[in-house]
């Protein structure tokens, strides 16, 4: 399964609802475009929904954090939600679980940006 | 269970890297691999497939990756290679060090150390071969090899 999204804002916040498989190719390439479409569009305040994600590789991680570091960059803030417990275990062995702000409750993540 | 070793010729395509990844999955779920250890062999296996087809033959239509896979009654043996011009493991950064934490790159031996029991890399000359091992238990091999 290839990877899917779909974008919806709530309270200023673009939150990107995935799925699937985040790999070398289609999806990574995929999520490197909607992250420079959205920072064109001035959205700042980004939360990736990771929560039907069924797969990543390193290349996916790696996608990940320049998602991170460009919105980071560019004065925004990039975080994550609802980590399928095999990228929460991931993100640990790599020691990214410390660098990204990840977050289990989408109410309380859209709260948590910077007003 | 009958076991032998079997070994493909793939293009250097992200086609082939989804196919090792499956064939390899099956040959884990076969051995009695819980779900978990299954796909840690099947991300093993996918990242040293990206590295043979993107970083060693950088999709070169003319160079190909050679993918073998075995039984024993102790193992589970994956071997990768590419023709590529080879890779040096003492200059493989160390991907949890501070100033690598957020390179885009740098993570897939790492990552196959860390869901394999044993990876062995070889400098082919040119070319490289990775071969994973995953212990397993059960019933083992009979030194069969088959080419395809």
């Amino acid at each position: 399964m290839t990877m899917k999204s779909s974008t919806r804002q709530v309270d200023g916040v673009t939150i990107v609802d995935l799925s699937g498989r985040i790999t070398l190719g289609e999806g990574s390439t995929m999520l490197r475009d909607i992250v420079r479409d959205m920072i064109a569009k001035g959205q700042k305040k980004i939360l990736l929904n990771l929560g039907d994600v069924t797969y990543i590789d390193s290349s996916g991680i790696g996608e990940l954090v320049s998602a991170f570091t460009t919105v980071r960059n560019g004065g925004g803030e990039l975080k994550l939600l609802n980590l399928t417990k095999k990228v929460h275990d991931l993100l640990q062995i790599t020691k990214l679980y410390t660098v990204f702000d990840i977050k289990d409750d989408e109410a309380a993540a859209i709260q948590s940006f910077t007003k | 269970m009958t076991a032998k070793r079997v070994v493909f010729k793939l293009d250097s395509t992200l086609d082939s890297v989804n196919e090792v990844e499956r064939k390899a999955s099956e040959l884990a779920s076969q051995s009695g691999l819980d779900e978990d250890e299954v796909q840690r062999i099947e991300m093993a296996v996918r990242e040293a497939a990206v590295n043979a087809v993107y970083h060693g033959n950088a999709y070169d239509p003319t160079k190909k990756m050679t993918f073998a896979m075995e039984r024993t009654p102790e193992s589970l043996i994956i071997t990768v290679s590419d023709e590529g011009k080879g890779l040096n493991e003492s200059e493989i950064p160390d991907p949890l060090a501070p100033e690598n934490l957020l390179k885009p790159h740098g993570r897939g031996i790492f990552l196959i150390r860390s869901f394999m029991d044993e990876v062995r890399i070889r400098n082919l000359q040119p070319g490289t071969e990775v071969t994973l091992i995953k212990h397993v238990r059960g019933q083992g091999a009979d030194g069969k090899e088959e080419s395809k």
